[in-house]
């Protein structure tokens, strides 16, 4: 099932530069603790940046199904996953569902 | 636009018009001119007895092509003042340096503490220049 | 091999407390991340997909037993404990913390290494043959041309800022190992018929989106005025290569517009001027680094035949050890290609291992190939058992050099943030469906190459087959080209029709290498089939 389409917020960590996405209240490395987030995305972005807490901050299109959120775009997915060929290194080591959730 | 000029030179700076290389070639006192990039350096080689200043205009730091402008008129024997003008951060001056730059006007705010830092980052350098430093191999071989 | 002087140090030196400094300044907040993304780049520290990526500098792919101990250690204690080698002759860390970097960049320099211009629009890591010094059909040695250009490129003041990224490679015989013709400068040392050494010069070949092949600017040229020349090469590009557009602002594009003989003729000028300035390195500094690579202490005793009755082992010293110019010693690749693994990739393990046997059976040298494997230069036949033995025991003893899962593949998707498709998924698929040893000898030489975006680090256009991974309405899909080659035969695959998915083009890779095998006359190379009879019946094969 493909839901509505919104926008989350991610970047990277700027000290650790590990994949991070936006809270509404800080930064997670899990996809499915991101909120949406509207007009003020840029704000949020600058914000933070400001603040040293991210790098690169930028807006991603994502769905929710019944996984949780789906950001749409490949490489999004793969980012929130981590190397499908390094799954040990992933952040779902010990999933094998995990790949197909990348194509 | 910030104002900073900082010259690396003992003699007082040119208040000659600073005309373009369209402009000077129709004066023939030129003193003072300026170089934007895809300008070729060669066109002043006439002049380079007579000129007191050639600034050369960065307008975005990543364009390299004032590095050959600069050493070119170096090379052929340019004296004069010769002043890296516009995106000109920090972190590119030891090659300004090497290349014969002796001035900088920089839009962002620079200081002189800081070129002189940024100028010594190398304790020695493995090219020859215009810049008269010995390169490595030199010092290598006496 | 070449070991830093005082002056080499302090240069490194200098670069990692300049690196600290502006890495203090990024933590502290006084760079925003616009200002230091290219200070970082110019030190090989990329924000990749997953992390910071941190490139080293491997200068013509030559290292020593401790360097590589450190490459060991850096993976162990600021990685996952794993490396990548690349089509660049470096390698990669793919998980570095920013905070780590100047630390890592001071341990490398305490080995004499560095991560200077691996990425960034300037000369990048020069490339060479990785059986420089060994091979039997070497000409003349190119490393202390290598090593003359790692030092001219290494700050270069006046070509920081090129149009675009600026690759140098150069051989020293008539096999060409290093892809040298597709290199924005290619070099090869080359002898004539009175015996005296000179450089024949290639301008402007490339892979990325616009493939070319480099062709001769300079036919000869007296090797004492290398440095100069390329100052004059350099600078014709620095003042007239195109900045308007990245997509064509390498030299590639500037000798093509011009014309070979045109812009030769700009060199040339440039060139005379250049002479008068002094700017090249004399020759008792050419002499001092070349005693550096002078030939180790071989054993002139060393035996030539060697006990082959172990079946894996023969086939082994068959496929992977090439001949070395001194008798009873022979050149061993080891294949960081295994069926099922990650082209290019080691542990800290096994870096550790090769480091140790290299420094017990190859007088302390390695060599990093750009077919991402590993070279241990001179090694006696009598060890080669030995060293087998160790390499089998670490999953290091794949016997297929050149064979069609020697493949070269790209980080792609799984690692790259430019990639379209992944590219280590495929190259497994691949090499698990040919994975029987015979079957891959009985097609024999087939260099696969495979790159995750057009950028072509995967080398695509160069392989014999090459595959390209794009990006279609949001899925993965490759597409097959034909008929390219790095060698001395140099030449570029065509696209051979609609592409696939992952499953389909592992299938059309196959039914290719049954047209061959259907067509194949004498001991043709799958290559050289293909340029024989064309596409036509590999198309009919594959798209029915």
């Amino acid at each position: 099932m493909t839901g509505q389409r919104f926008t989350i917020l991610s970047g990277n960590d700027l000290v650790t530069g590990d994949v991070t996405w936006w809270t509404g209240s800080g930064w997670s490395r899990h996809v499915n603790d991101a909120v949406a987030v509207g007009a003020d995305a840029g704000a949020i972005a600058t914000r933070e940046q400001d603040a040293l807490r991210v790098v690169g901050a930028y807006e991603v299109n994502a769905t929710r199904d019944s996984a949780g959120i789906r950001p749409v775009h490949i490489k999004e997915r793969m980012r929130a996953l981590g190397p499908t060929v390094r799954l040990d290194l992933s952040l779902r080591p010990d999933d094998p569902a995990a790949i197909g959730w990348i194509a | 636009m910030a104002d900073t000029l900082i010259r690396l030179r003992d003699d007082a700076a040119s208040t000659a018009p600073v005309l373009t290389l369209a402009e000077i070639a129709g004066v023939s006192n030129a003193a003072a001119v300026r170089l934007v990039p895809g300008d070729d350096a060669r066109a002043l080689l006439p002049l380079i007895d007579q000129l007191e200043l050639v600034e050369i205009a960065f307008p975005a730091y990543t364009d390299g092509r004032g590095y050959s402008a600069a050493r070119i008129l170096r090379e052929y024997g340019y004296r004069g003042e010769l002043r890296a003008v516009g995106d000109v951060l920090v972190d590119q001056i030891s090659h300004y340096a090497r290349c014969g730059f002796d001035a900088y006007q920089p839009d962002q705010p620079l200081t002189r503490a800081a070129v002189d830092k940024a100028i010594a980052t190398w304790p020695e350098v493995y090219q020859r220049t215009v810049d008269g430093r010995v390169p490595i191999w030199a010092l290598r071989h006496g | 091999m070449y070991l830093y002087d005082t002056y080499d140090q302090a240069m490194v030196d200098a670069r990692v407390a300049e690196f600290s400094d502006q890495v203090a300044r990024r933590l502290a907040g006084t760079l925003s991340e616009e200002q230091f993304r290219p200070l970082r780049l110019k030190n090989g520290l990329y924000l990749q997909l997953h992390a910071y990526m941190l490139r080293v500098a491997i200068p013509y792919g030559t290292l020593n037993a401790r360097q590589m101990e450190m490459l060991g250690q850096i993976a162990d204690r600021y990685d996952r404990g794993y490396g990548h080698f690349t089509t660049r002759q470096n390698i990669q860390y793919n998980w570095i913390r920013l905070d780590d970097a100047p630390a890592i960049l001071a341990d490398l320099a305490s080995v004499g290494m560095h991560a200077i211009q691996t990425s960034g629009n300037c000369i990048r890591n020069t490339t060479a043959d990785h059986f420089a010094g060994a091979a039997a059909d070497e000409v003349a040695d190119p490393r202390p041309y290598a090593e003359l250009l790692r030092q001219w490129s290494t700050f270069h003041p006046e070509f920081d800022y090129l149009p675009r990224k600026f690759k140098v490679a150069i051989i020293g015989s008539e096999t060409d190992r290093a892809a040298m013709k597709l290199h924005d400068i290619g070099i090869q040392v080359v002898k004539n018929a009175a015996g005296e050494t000179g450089l024949r010069v290639h301008v402007g070949g490339g892979m990325g989106r616009t493939p070319m092949i480099g062709p001769v600017i300079r036919d000869w040229l007296p090797p004492l005025q290398m440095i100069s020349y390329l100052e004059a090469a350099l600078r014709v590009y620095n003042r007239y290569g195109r900045r308007d557009n990245k997509y064509k602002a390498r030299i590639k594009i500037l000798v093509h517009e011009l014309g070979a003989a045109a812009y030769a003729r700009e060199v040339e000028a440039e060139f005379a001027h250049i002479l008068t300035l002094g700017l090249e390195p004399p020759q008792a500094e050419f002499d001092r680094i070349k005693a550096q690579f002078a030939d180790p202490a071989f054993d002139a005793a060393a035996p030539h035949d060697i006990d082959l009755s172990d079946p894996d082992f023969a086939l082994w010293v068959d496929q992977n050890v090439h001949p070395h110019k001194a008798p009873g010693y022979g050149i061993v690749t080891i294949s960081l290609k295994p069926v099922g693994g990650i082209p290019g990739d080691a542990s800290a393990d096994q870096i550790r291992l090769m480091a140790r046997l290299a420094r017990a059976y190859s007088f302390d040298e390695l060599r990093v190939t750009h077919a991402q494997n590993i070279v241990l230069p001179h090694v006696r036949r009598a060890d080669l058992y030995t060293i087998w033995q160790a390499l089998d025991g670490a999953a290091l003893a794949s016997a297929n050099l050149d064979l069609i899962s020697d493949i070269i593949a790209c980080p792609g998707l799984d690692y790259c943030s430019l990639a379209n498709a992944r590219s280590i998924p495929l190259a497994q698929k691949i090499s698990q469906r040919f994975g029987d040893i015979q079957r891959q000898r009985d097609l024999g030489e087939l260099k696969l190459k495979i790159s995750g975006c057009i950028n072509a680090c995967g080398h695509h256009h160069a392989g014999h087959i090459g595959v390209l991974g794009v990006d279609r309405k949001g899925l993965e899909n490759y597409q097959l080209l034909f008929g390219g080659s790095e060698g001395a035969d140099t030449s570029l695959g065509a696209i051979i029709g609609p592409g696939f998915s992952e499953d389909g083009v592992v299938d059309a890779i196959e039914a290719a290498t049954n047209v061959y095998l259907a067509h194949r006359s004498g001991d043709e190379r799958f290559l050289d089939t293909y340029r024989r009879i064309g596409s036509a019946p590999f198309k009919q094969a594959i798209y029915g």
